[in-house]
């Protein structure tokens, strides 16, 4: 049932995603960039939070008046900040629960990514707990219902000797105090979401914490607008001894509390609860059945860093050398956070097809996929695209639209699993006419990384490259996600075109040298190539 | 699509999603009670009597304490519980017993009601049994008040005069 949900919340996503990959380009597009955003908005909050505080005063009658007096009389600068600080936490509530329901639609939140998921879910209750004590503040008809209802939901809990919500219920029972602790409350509340988020992100490898430039700039423009278009402002002075029947609600930060009234507090705390322990439960309902993670073997391994540099799980670290070889260091793969993805094998130097052994060996490599049957199963596809007038051999992250295609398909947890030179092996051996790199969509690649390292690695920007010698027309990487299959098609009939109408095709590997690659492994003859 | 039109598009799509987070950051107006109506808040915190009379400890019992708990005087920890009652027009709105608060039900009781009543004039009466009496009550109050719209009319119990308090 989990997965219907899943899966119709791909289909959202997908179907909100590709139209904005279209206008801003996968590497502008919001919805890949929502944890980004999430912080570049924290950061907003907090710079206005900070001038804003300059202008506030904590006393019972003056707290209201100074926020009048910042949003009225000096509107154009702390009236904005205002409007900014306010704005820019529903922004973030946005950006959280949108971030939060897109790693669940693309199913990141099991297996080795349960940390993050486990992690957030308290920032949501800081996030909103920040929030709240903030409407607090104002001191206005809408700070009254907040603290109303806060205070009868936490009258709720047999915690507190006194009920607090007495205090909002008539004059005089309220004094400055009051309003130095929610200020209190509101300043270390978000530096505990701040230290969430570092603890959020702290098993992602290459986290993005920063929006790009242009996104950040266009995001600060867009909020100036509409910032001035609707400046947020007080809804009149709080008056206790009249009930604030009708207030304009923040409808991301308080969507609950209408319910207290409906539902009544104790089905609130048990919705809460009950929420709370569901979505921190998730990654294990049920768990990921994950394959045998990534083994490291020392005698192929020099201790490059590449795999650990590659690695977007932080999965891989680099060791002080145990085996006495002559480097300093060797890869120690922690298996509790390797995901199986296979990015640190086509990482490595060691793994190339080329390579004379009699067992295909490499420096790190998937137990249950290792690169030696990567090898065969290239081959063996090749070989059964024979009597075809173009042969196009895929390679197809399995997460992405190319999965479903039904011949010449070698399907690979990530397309970032390809060592460079199995292209270069390919072609060279004239196993195939052209070679189709069948990725994720662009701006939402499963294993976060795999197609920009791809194209790094096929622009001669990253180690180990595509060689030069590779015929680049003969090769095409297709970024397209599950529900893009009928794309996926298109591109590749098109690439199949491109790739017959290159004059003189080379001859197919010889089936000698095809049948020794297929087969079980045996020992070659020193300096024969395979 | 050319660079600028390209971008003119995009910074457009991010105006009016965050125009729609705008909006909603105020709208639509939520009416917590129906119009015309007001709220009577009854609440108070008010301890009971202990549970029992103190009594006289012998000087036997006196020697089998530590020197530092040696008092003279053995009183019940525990209150007991307090039954209240608020009448309006003539019914019963709300009869509780409210026990006393914390581990050892040593604390005082305390009540937080709220109640949506159309503005208008009423009886309010509020009664309370804080003694071991089981008939009667040992606090009342009755009034006639008029309830204007939006109003927060709160019935409270001042423990020092042992009075409901209608304000």
């Amino acid at each position: 049932m989990i997965g219907t949900i899943r899966s119709i919340f791909r289909r959202g996503f997908e179907w909100v995603e590709r139209p904005l990959d279209w206008l801003f380009g996968p590497a502008l597009n919001p919805i890949a960039q929502l944890g980004a955003l999430g912080f570049f908005f924290f950061w907003i909050v907090a710079v206005s939070g900070i001038y804003l505080f300059i202008f506030f005063d904590t006393g019972i009658e003056r707290a209201y008046e100074s926020v009048e007096s910042l949003t009225n009389n000096h509107w154009y600068h702390a009236g904005v900040m205002r409007s900014f600080h306010r704005y820019a936490s529903d922004l973030m509530v946005v950006m959280l629960v949108t971030h939060l329901l897109r790693e669940f639609a693309y199913d990141h939140y099991r297996g080795t990514r349960w940390f993050s998921w486990f992690t957030g879910v308290p920032i949501i209750w800081l996030l909103y707990t920040s929030g709240i004590t903030g409407y607090w503040l104002v001191w206005d008809k809408l700070a009254q219902y907040v603290a109303l209802v806060t205070s009868e939901l936490l009258d709720w809990l047999p915690i507190f000797g006194e009920p607090i919500a007495r205090n909002f219920v008539s004059t005089g029972t309220l004094t400055s105090r009051f309003f130095s602790l929610m200020v209190f409350m509101h300043v270390a509340v978000p530096l505990f979401l701040l230290f969430a988020m570092w603890i959020h992100i702290l098993h992602i490898s290459r986290p993005k914490m920063n929006p790009p430039r242009a996104l950040a700039v266009m995001s600060l423009i867009a909020l100036v607008v509409a910032s001035i278009w609707n400046p947020a402002i007080s809804q009149g002075h709080v008056d206790l001894a009249k009930a604030p029947v009708a207030v304009g609600l923040d409808w991301f930060f308080l969507p609950l509390y209408p319910l207290t009234d409906l539902w009544g507090n104790g089905a609130v705390w048990a919705f809460l609860g009950t929420f709370s322990l569901m979505l921190g439960l998730m990654p294990w309902l049920p768990p990921l059945r994950r394959a045998k993670a990534a083994e490291v073997d020392l005698a192929h391994c020099n201790g490059c860093a590449r795999c650990a540099e590659d690695c977007p799980y932080e999965a891989i670290r680099m060791v002080r050398r145990s085996d006495g070889l002559p480097f300093p260091t060797e890869a120690q793969v922690n298996a509790s956070l390797c995901v199986s993805c296979g990015i640190c094998v086509g990482s490595c130097p060691s793994s190339t097809p080329f390579r004379r052994s009699q067992e295909l060996r490499t420096g790190i490599d998937l137990p249950d996929f290792p690169l030696q049957r990567f090898r065969e199963l290239t081959v063996e596809t090749a070989e059964s695209l024979d009597g075809k007038k173009t042969r196009i051999l895929v390679f197809a992250c399995e997460h992405g639209g190319g999965a479903g295609h039904l011949t010449g398909v070698v399907p690979l947890p990530c397309v970032a699993m390809i060592p460079p030179s199995l292209i270069d092996f390919v072609l060279s051996k004239k196993l195939a006419d052209g070679v189709a790199v069948a990725g994720c969509a662009k701006s939402a690649c499963f294993n976060r990384l795999g197609v920009a390292w791809t194209e790094q690695r096929f622009a001669g920007e990253r180690d180990p490259y595509l060689r030069t010698r590779v015929p680049r027309n003969r090769l095409k990487t297709i970024w397209a996600s599950a529900l893009e299959a009928s794309r996926f098609e298109g591109e590749l009939t098109a690439f199949a075109k491109q790739v017959a109408a290159i004059p003189e095709v080379p001859p197919a590997l010889p089936q000698t040298i095809i049948s020794a690659l297929s087969s079980e492994p045996r020992r070659m003859p020193e300096g024969s190539v395979p | 699509m050319t660079g600028y039109l390209r971008l003119v598009g995009q910074f457009v799509a991010i105006l009016l999603l965050f125009s729609a987070v705008v909006a909603f950051a105020n709208w639509p107006i939520y009416r917590q009670t129906p119009e015309g109506s007001a709220i009577v808040v009854l609440t108070f915190i008010h301890g009971a009597d202990r549970k029992g009379e103190c009594r006289q400890r012998s000087p036997e019992e006196m020697a089998k304490l530590a020197p530092n708990m040696r008092r003279t005087l053995d009183c019940p920890r525990g209150r007991r519980p307090i039954y209240v009652e608020l009448d309006l027009a003539g019914k019963n709105i709300f009869s509780a017993t409210l026990p006393p608060t914390g581990i050892a039900g040593d604390g005082h009781s305390r009540v937080y009601r709220r109640f949506v009543v159309p503005a208008g004039q009423y009886e309010i009466v509020a009664r309370m049994r804080d003694t071991p009496r089981t008939e009667g009550f040992d606090h009342e109050r009755k009034e006639t008040v008029t309830l204007a719209r939006e109003q927060m009319f709160v019935v409270d119990f001042r423990s020092e005069s042992g009075e409901f308090v209608f304000r």
